[in-house]
């Protein structure tokens, strides 16, 4: 079994439907750690040392959040920023990360369609995630594909939101026990996890 | 009895209508007491007032400027001056000296008559130069640090040079020179002098080696009870909580040490200086400086009188022209040594000229001298006279050297000038009111931030606390203009007022706002009302003391009532904002003179504010979501639409 942490960044919470959701799907999941990040540091005021000793205590990071003008919320940033230290996460000295697995879940506010070429973002997802999967890289961690749900803007109520905290759940066992195999995903959906999932 | 009132009102009406005129005209206090001397002379003559007894008592206000110049200097300091002292002043005081005596003996001076003017003559004005170079704010700059230096070193030099100076006396003059003229102690008491005469005698049947035990013996016990028994005597003082007991506790120790002093025949200026430097490390120093300022300033100013009115102005008319030569004299041959200084220790530009102009002239320490010189029959009366009329002219002209520095050197270097890094650290200190609960967490992150406190704190159970634990307070009131002073208020960068008392708070407020406009205070406010007569009182950074912890204990119950800690964070921050607001549209209504629950307006605008920030805070209302999830509501469908609808436009138009 894998250890696995698992950062929640959400500075709305309480306007969130799809995030909610998720966090209720894996409240129960046991053998993880679970970090509300806006909970732990209100004020900003992270502290590296604890942060850094829990990161060398798992071997699965997976970051949790809302996609906020293509990249994390504030606080999720400044924790980079602040945690992923040269001689600690890079640089000179900078392997205590390594062999780590990172794993984005991420919500985006506009649909799958709009991730493309044609689309109003007019980039696709994993083209825009590049600043993070490069972080993932520098930090010799091996990058995921990411775990998506797209247009979350008016989702509430449907049933693809249950679908999407459901698999998630399956998702986080299933990296917890090792079992995930990410093959050649450029994105995962709860579709696509469902459907590998069935495959095996 | 009448006699001593109506010479004392005489001196102190000259001295109040002469100093604020010469101070308007720039040209200093010191010379307005000369020019009140002046004037006073034939005054005095006719009263037949004998002008050198009473420049004799005046005499104690040295031994008293030397006592506060020995508690300004920290031990360590001096030594970190060490370089400057040694260097710079003691080349000064040696070179200047040995050229004027090396000139006096070319006018047929005897050597020992040319070494006595030489020591008279290498020292500058204190008096004036400090006081000028801190009124124009040169003092920072390298050619002021380099003329504090040397000022420094020539007070200290003026110690051996009384110790020695005796060693020249001429023995054809010592039947003429008045006897039992002791320099500086002062003239008590028959009685007193007759018990100080006792002693003395006592002394001098004592063996050498006897003698030089008793004065040996009496160094150590100022160093011993500056050391160890001020702190317990101040310490019992400050108990009684009365303010003259202070005053008569440092005048004791003062006047204490100079009857010490001269009774083992030793300088008092020594004494007092040395039992200065013990005390500079003590937390009574700004206590001490404050009681005793006024005093040195009183009898310098009488001194500098003395001085005025015993010029002998029919030797002046008769001698005008030689007079007038040699004092320019003097400010060549004192102007070339400095120059020569400024060069070899690589003062540049301005600095090299503010050096040079500033220390030109004698200063008050050789009246002093003069007196001393003339008193153990070194110097013949003649000789001193036209020495005495040849310091004063020095010193008056000394104003005229610092209108040619502002008005022909600064100009010219003005542009050069800024390229120069400013080697001297600028900061100035940072006072904080009151060392309690509130003002030591203020202190302690001032410290830790690497910053340097004066703390001042009259409580002495306080006192006593925090030396236990190590930190470093000053006794004495932080509300009186002079202890303030004391502090260093005038370069002060920031006041912190911590003391409990609203009264005193707003009132210190408005004092440091009138008089130091350039400081910044912080100030604790007691409560709302108070933040309005602390900002009528011109203060603008405002803290309420119990305000912030109200917040905090807010959101804690917040957070214990399950809302998520960073709802809680942006609830309590919501309140704040609210709450500045209310209290900036509450601050027209105020009125001091009413109390609040009186001022009816008062009173309807405040109940009106707080409905709104009720049903604000209620959170269904739409203005409350808005404010505090506004940066993270998802987009809606229609922001979609419109994004998708503007890249389409977007396109169309490119292609």
């Amino acid at each position: 079994m894998a250890k696995l942490i698992l950062y929640y960044a959400h500075p709305g919470q309480r306007f969130s439907r799809v995030n909610h959701a998720m966090t209720d799907a894996v409240r129960e999941i046991e053998g993880i750690t679970r970090v509300d990040l806006y909970a732990d540091y209100p004020r900003y005021d992270i502290n590296v040392e604890h942060e850094q000793e829990r990161l060398i205590d798992h071997d699965v990071i997976v970051w949790q959040f809302p996609l906020f003008w293509y990249s994390v919320p504030a606080l999720l940033k400044d924790w980079m920023d602040l945690v992923l230290e040269p001689g600690f996460a890079y640089g000179d000295g900078g392997d205590k990360l390594e062999g780590k697995r990172v794993m984005l879940a991420i919500s985006t506010g506009g649909p799958e369609e709009s991730y493309c070429k044609d689309g109003y973002n007019n980039f696709d997802l994993r083209t825009l995630l590049a600043p993070l999967e490069q972080t993932a890289r520098l930090c010799k961690m091996e990058f995921l594909p990411p775990y998506v749900f797209y247009g979350a803007v008016g989702a509430d109520g449907e049933a693809r939101v249950a679908d999407h905290a459901a698999s998630y759940r399956q998702l986080i066992e299933a990296l917890r026990d090792d079992r995930f195999d990410p093959q050649d995903i450029e994105v995962l959906t709860s579709k696509v996890f469902t459907g590998q999932e069935a495959a095996e | 009895m009448t006699e001593m009132l109506t010479l004392a009102l005489i001196f102190l009406v000259a001295g109040v209508i002469m100093v604020p005129i010469a101070s308007r005209l720039g040209l200093g206090s010191v010379l307005g007491y000369l020019i009140a001397g002046i004037l006073l002379s034939p005054l005095l003559s006719v009263a037949n007032v004998d002008v050198v007894e009473v420049q004799h008592f005046a005499e104690f206000g040295v031994v008293m400027m030397l006592f506060l110049v020995g508690l300004e200097l920290e031990p360590r300091v001096l030594w970190q001056m060490r370089y400057q002292l040694v260097g710079l002043g003691g080349l000064q005081v040696l070179g200047t000296g040995a050229a004027i005596a090396g000139i006096a003996v070319m006018f047929g001076q005897p050597w020992n008559v040319a070494i006595a003017i030489g020591a008279v003559l290498s020292l500058s004005s204190t008096a004036i130069v400090l006081k000028t170079l801190t009124e124009k704010g040169l003092l920072r700059s390298r050619g002021g640090q380099s003329s504090f230096s040397v000022l420094l070193t020539q007070d200290i030099a003026v110690i051996p040079m009384l110790a020695f100076l005796p060693f020249l006396a001429m023995p054809e003059l010592a039947g003429l020179a008045e006897t039992g003229a002791e320099h500086g102690a002062g003239h008590g008491e028959e009685a007193g002098t007759a018990m100080l005469g006792g002693i003395e005698a006592w002394i001098a049947e004592r063996s050498g080696w006897e003698r030089a035990g008793l004065t040996i013996g009496a160094i150590a016990s100022v160093i011993l009870v500056g050391s160890y028994l001020t702190r317990p005597v101040f310490g019992f003082i400050a108990k009684a909580r009365l303010q003259e007991l202070f005053t008569a506790t440092a005048l004791t120790i003062v006047v204490g040490i100079a009857v010490l002093m001269t009774m083992v025949g030793l300088s008092p200026a020594l004494g007092t200086f040395l039992a200065g430097v013990v005390l500079a490390n003590s937390e009574y120093r700004h206590e001490l400086e404050a009681d005793l300022e006024p005093f040195r300033g009183l009898l310098l100013g009488l001194f500098f009188i003395t001085v005025g009115a015993g010029i002998n102005f029919p030797l002046l008319w008769d001698t005008l022209g030689t007079v007038l030569a040699l004092t320019l004299g003097l400010v060549l041959v004192k102007g070339a040594v400095l120059y020569l200084l400024a060069v070899i220790f690589q003062l540049r530009g301005t600095d090299r000229w503010l050096f040079t102009l500033s220390l030109a002239q004698a200063g008050e320490f050789g009246f002093v001298l003069l007196s001393f010189a003339t008193a153990n029959a070194i110097m013949p009366r003649g000789v001193a006279d036209q020495l005495l009329l040849i310091v004063a002219l020095s010193m008056l002209v000394t104003p005229l050297l610092f209108i040619i520095f502002d008005r022909a050197v600064a100009p010219r270097f003005s542009s050069a000038q800024e390229r120069e890094p400013d080697e001297i650290d600028a900061d100035g200190p940072i006072i904080i009111a009151g060392h309690g609960r509130f003002g030591g967490v203020v202190n302690r992150i001032l410290t830790s931030a690497g910053y340097k406190t004066v703390v001042l704190d009259n409580n002495i159970s306080h006192l006593e606390m925090l030396r236990a634990f190590g930190f470093r307070v000053f006794y004495g009131d932080p509300t009186r203009p002079d202890l303030l002073h004391a502090a260093g208020i005038e370069n002060a960068r920031l006041l912190v007022v911590a003391i409990d008392d609203p009264h005193q708070t707003t009132e210190l407020v408005r004092y440091v706002s009138d008089a130091h406009p350039h400081v910044h205070v912080t100030a604790r406010a007691q409560d709302r009302n108070h933040v309005y007569e602390l900002w009528a009182a011109g203060c603008r950074d405002i803290i309420r003391d119990t305000f912030d912890s109200a917040v905090r204990t807010g959101r804690s119950a917040l957070e214990a009532l399950g809302y998520h800690p960073f709802d809680a964070e942006r609830q309590v921050k919501d309140f704040v904002a609210r709450d500045q607001h209310a209290l900036r549209r509450m601050a027209d209504l105020y009125d001091p003179e009413t109390p609040s629950y009186k001022n009816d307006a008062y009173v309807a605008r405040a109940r009106e504010l707080m409905k709104e920030q009720d049903e604000a805070m209620q959170q269904d209302s739409p203005d409350y979501t808005d404010w505090i999830g506004r940066a993270w509501v998802p987009p809606s469908p229609a922001d979609q639409k419109s994004d998708a609808e503007a890249a389409d436009e977007a396109e169309r138009k490119a292609s």
